[in-house]
This record gives C-alpha cells, sequence and structure tokens, in this order.
C-alpha cells in the first residue's frame, strides 16, 4: 500500500467521530475488551433515538466502564465511586426534559452504589441505566464483586468464589424498573435497540451487557483470550424474551439467558410528584371505607 | 455465497456494496472485526502499527456489502465501511 493511499484513506473520519472526543483517543480500555463495543452501541443508540443532542446527558461512576463519560463528546459527568445515580436523579430533576443516560460497572452500580439503585427504580426515576457486567473489579486488579459467579477464580477468591451472586435483571425487575433488557456484548444489534428503546421509555430501564473482560476475569479463568471469552459468552446465550427475571439467572456451566424480560409502564417520579403537589388528591387514608365493615358479631 | 436453493427473485435484488475503511493508528489487534465479519473481507496483516499491534487489512474488496457490522463491533472505532453508489 502506498503511503499516498493510506494518508487518503484515513482521511475520512468515522462516523462515531462526531459524538466522541477523539483527543482523548485512545481509548484506557484493554485490547478486546467490550467496553469500547458497548461504547460503540450506546453512540449508535443515542443518535438513533433522535433526541437532540443537548438534552442528553451522560454521567458514570468510577471503573473501567466509568470512564465512558470522558471519551463521550456531551454532557457529561464522572462521579464518585458508586454515586453515578444520586448525580443523575438531581441532573433529571433540574432538567426534566432532558434524557440522562448512566453508564458504569457492576461493581459501581450495584456494589458500592447499590442502595441507590434499589431507590431509583422503586421511585421510578427516568432514567436509563447501562451496566457494563464484567464479573470482577476489573480496574482495581481484579477482586471478586457481586456479580463474580459461583466458584469462578478473582485475585480475592483465588480457589473460587464461595458466595451466590446478584442477578441484576431479577434485582432492577423486583425493585420496579419499567424496562430490563440483558444483552452480551456480540449482541450488538439487539443491544443498540434495546439502548434506544431504554432512552425513549418514561421511568427507570435498565440494560444489562455482559462484556469480556479478558485482562482480570477471563485470564484468572481460563480464557485469557479475548475472541474466545466473547465468543463463549455468545454461545452459552439462549435469547427467552418476556421471561420473569428470576428464572434468568446466569448459568455459565449451561446456559446464559438474554433478552428483554420487562417492558411496563407506570408512574414516574415526577408524574407522582406532580400529582402530590397538585393538592387536589384527597385525605389519606381515605377514611370513607369501600368494603362495608362486618356486623359486630354478637356472642354468647 | 451459497444458498440451499436459489431465490426466485435472486437477479432482481441488488446487493449493497461497501469500501471498508481501516484507522489502522486505533486499532488494538483484537480480532473481533476479521473474525465476524459476514464475507471474509479483511485478514490480520503482519505488519505493526504504531502501538505495536498488529491491524486488519482488505483482502477482497468486492465482498464487501456494506453491513457496518465490524463497525459496531470494533471497540476501538478503527474500521467502518461506507457505501458504494450502487450503479444504474
Ligand atoms: S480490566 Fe477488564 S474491564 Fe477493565 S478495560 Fe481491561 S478488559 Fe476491560
Ligand atoms: S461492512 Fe460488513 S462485509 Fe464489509 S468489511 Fe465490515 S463486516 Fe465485512
Ligand atoms: S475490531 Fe477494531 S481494534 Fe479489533 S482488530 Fe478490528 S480494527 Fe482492530
Amino acid at each position: 500500500m502506498s503511503a499516498q493511499r493510506r494518508k487518503k484513506k484515513t482521511s475520512q473520519p468515522h462516523p462515531q467521530d462526531e459524538l466522541l472526543r477523539t483527543d482523548r483517543l485512545p481509548h484506557i480500555w484493554c485490547p478486546g475488551c467490550g467496553i469500547g463495543t458497548a461504547f460503540s452501541c450506546v453512540i449508535t443508540a443515542i443518535k438513533k433515538s433522535e433526541i437532540p443532542l443537548d438534552d442528553i446527558a451522560m454521567v458514570s461512576g468510577i471503573g473501567c466502564t466509568g470512564r465512558m463519560a470522558g471519551y463521550i463528546k456531551l454532557d457529561s459527568f464522572h462521579t464518585t465511586h458508586g454515586r453515578a445515580i444520586p448525580f443523575a436523579t438531581g441532573l433529571k430533576l433540574a432538567h426534566p426534559e432532558g434524557s440522562v443516560i448512566v453508564t458504569s460497572g457492576d461493581g459501581d452500580l450495584l456494589a458500592i452504589g447499590g442502595n441507590h439503585f434499589i431507590h431509583a427504580a422503586r421511585r421510578n426515576i427516568d432514567l436509563t441505566v447501562i451496566c457494563v457486567n464484567n464479573f470482577n473489579y476489573g480496574m482495581t486488579g481484579g477482586q471478586q464483586a457481586p456479580s463474580t459467579p459461583f466458584g469462578a477464580k478473582t485475585t480475592t477468591s483465588p480457589i473460587g468464589s464461595p458466595e451466590q451472586p446478584f442477578n441484576f435483571c431479577a434485582l432492577a425487575a423486583a425493585c420496579g424498573a419499567v424496562y430490563v433488557a440483558r444483552w452480551t456484548a456480540l449482541h450488538i444489534r439487539r443491544l443498540t435497540v434495546s439502548i434506544t428503546e431504554a432512552m425513549k421509555k418514561p421511568g427507570f430501564s435498565f440494560v444489562e451487557i455482559l462484556s469480556p473482560c479478558p485482562t482480570s476475569f477471563g485470564r484468572r479463568n481460563r480464557i485469557r483470550n479475548p475472541l474466545e471469552l466473547v465468543q463463549f459468552y455468545h454461545e452459552r446465550s439462549v435469547i427467552r424474551n418476556n421471561i420473569d427475571p428470576q428464572e434468568a439467572a446466569l448459568d455459565f456451566n449451561n446456559n446464559l439467558v438474554v433478552g428483554k424480560f420487562v417492558d411496563t409502564e407506570r408512574p414516574t417520579f415526577l408524574d407522582s410528584y406532580r400529582l402530590i403537589n397538585r393538592r387536589e388528591l384527597g385525605d389519606w387514608p381515605a377514611l370513607e371505607p369501600k368494603v362495608p365493615i362486618p356486623d359486630k358479631q354478637v356472642s354468647g | 455465497m451459497k444458498y440451499w436453493r436459489d431465490p426466485l427473485d435472486l437477479g432482481a435484488i441488488q446487493v449493497s456494496k461497501g469500501r471498508v475503511i481501516i484507522i489502522e493508528g486505533r486499532c488494538k489487534g483484537c480480532e473481533f472485526c476479521v473474525t465476524y465479519c459476514p464475507r471474509n473481507v479483511i485478514q490480520m496483516s503482519k505488519a505493526f502499527n504504531i502501538k505495536g499491534y498488529h491491524f486488519p487489512e482488505v483482502v477482497d474488496e468486492s465482498m464487501c456489502v456494506n453491513c457496518h457490522f465490524c463497525e459496531s463491533l470494533c471497540p476501538e472505532f478503527a474500521i467502518f465501511s461506507v457505501a458504494i453508489p450502487e450503479k444504474n
């Protein structure tokens, strides 16, 4: 290839460059890490959603995935560890027309930030939460996380994790999320559709991405090649849409259930907040009994 | 492409054509694009880029159908495809 042709070839910008802070590339993610693919899907979904870019903000916490907010050319904020959801909640309430995306890892969102996650889902705050699950704390050296599968090796569980992991999708659904989906990093088309749907959904939506972490997780569990790891997740995945996420616990020895599990509607926090502030509701509790009180039993 | 039977409208369908563009300097050599390209358009090169990784190179550009799969899959934003305008 001549030098001239090579120069001509690279002069055209990548289509995702319009939403990337290209001066910060290359990003810090390891070769073959699934976070880059997940990030690419998020950018495509943002473009497909057709929401004005000025109205979109991205918030992330600490960790490998937490770096996403630093690479996107939108309003974005890199918060302290575990506090992405509280920051995003404030952002959403201050600017209700905007669309707020939270992108973070399993450790940040559901370990240290677990309580924020639970209560944001309970209140049904209109956020799109994207959790890249790499099954360990990748950035800090591969420690055991609440997502680490039973028996998997990490630096803090060298003979295998003795704990049962969370099923994040079931947790989100049980707490009241209105949209719950899970895909692997190789399901790029379905993942992009899910992220777009989640962004358009009023209420708390949750998308989990099973992402290869060859450097920390794969290396300690006999799959150090990124390609093999991404293939492993993809080959074992079984698509089962609309099932109860309780039945979708991840079982690495048999199959990894993926799909869109929940897509419902209920009033968001702002709906309820506006309703209560209209002061048109009656007193609580309503003292007119709906069911007639049974006559007192005459004893004796 | 092989079919188990030829589609009846095979002649009438225009397969879109694409040109694949590789930003060599960004690649980290994960081989996702080469493995998952449905038409085997690209292969890993023997050469290294500035970061010391092998990057993909085009084998047969006429095979590219502009499906953008490599573009979405690449974690490094290092490869993309553009449509070649269809000839009438
Ligand atoms: S440590 Fe794991 S999750 Fe973090 S960038 Fe590397 S491969 Fe990705
Ligand atoms: S656009 Fe599709 S056919 Fe063309 S190189 Fe990429 S993956 Fe292969
Ligand atoms: S997918 Fe991207 S980073 Fe991986 S080999 Fe292809 S061009 Fe390089």
